[in-house]
């Protein structure tokens, strides 16, 4: 189900001072963040975010079309390789 | 025959369900257009006059999105999610389910007719 919009969108409060240091000083610097729930403000555009996907850090420049969908969409968290008899098949013929 | 939206021509089926012929129009709309333009539901299409058939293209044109158009916005839309790189638009890329079903099982649908797996023992009884 959809989120409330009385509530407005999510986003970890400690991620928005971070984006404003981050736009404030150096550029280029990789905000490593675990906060996949949070939502992409407009403020964000622009910033490379490091999105862990449980193993490392995705590193996700965020563009003005990433704007309302959360951080964890762009670090995907499953690896898939195929199954090992595709690659069986593939040998064979 | 009455031509509406372009393509398409529903024949002599009543109002409302003829105009879920046209992409984008289904039941609800269609009744809702008839409701404002006062047809009554019985009302055949071939039974049109020459107005009313303007008028309900007139409304189609004003309020709904159908057939090209609408195709179009979709594709767009699908799009958008596979060249964002989100997680959505890997699963259209992929052509597996988008919002969260099962794939160990069915999700024929995305995934289109089974195929069969190399190597697989078949069960001996």
């Amino acid at each position: 189900m959809a989120r409330s919009t009385w509530k407005g969108p999510f986003v970890d409060g400690y991620l928005l001072k971070k984006a404003d240091k981050a736009r404030g000083g150096g550029r280029n610097e990789v905000i490593k963040t675990w906060s996949r729930r949070s939502t992409i403000f407009p403020q964000f555009v622009g910033l490379t975010f490091g999105v862990y996907n449980g193993h490392k850090f995705i590193p996700v420049l965020v563009n003005e079309h990433m704007i309302g969908h959360k951080l964890g969409e762009f670090a995907p968290t499953r690896t898939f390789h195929g199954h090992s008899a595709d690659r069986k098949a593939k040998r064979e013929s | 025959m009455a031509r509406i939206a372009g393509v398409n021509i529903p024949n002599q089926k009543r109002v409302p369900i003829g105009l879920t012929y046209i992409h984008g129009i289904g039941r609800t709309s269609a009744e809702k257009i008839c409701a404002k333009l006062g047809i009554p539901d019985s009302r055949r299409v071939h039974e049109l006059t020459d107005d009313e058939v303007l008028r309900i293209r007139e409304a189609i044109d004003k309020d709904f999105q159908v057939e090209g158009d609408l195709r179009r916005t979709v594709a767009l839309n699908i799009k958008r999610l596979m060249d964002l790189g989100c997680y959505r638009g890997l699963r259209h890329r992929k052509g597996l389910p988008v919002h969260g079903q099962r794939t160990h099982t069915n999700a024929r649908t995305r995934k289109g007719p089974a195929k069969a797996i190399a190597g697989k023992k078949i069960a001996s009884k």
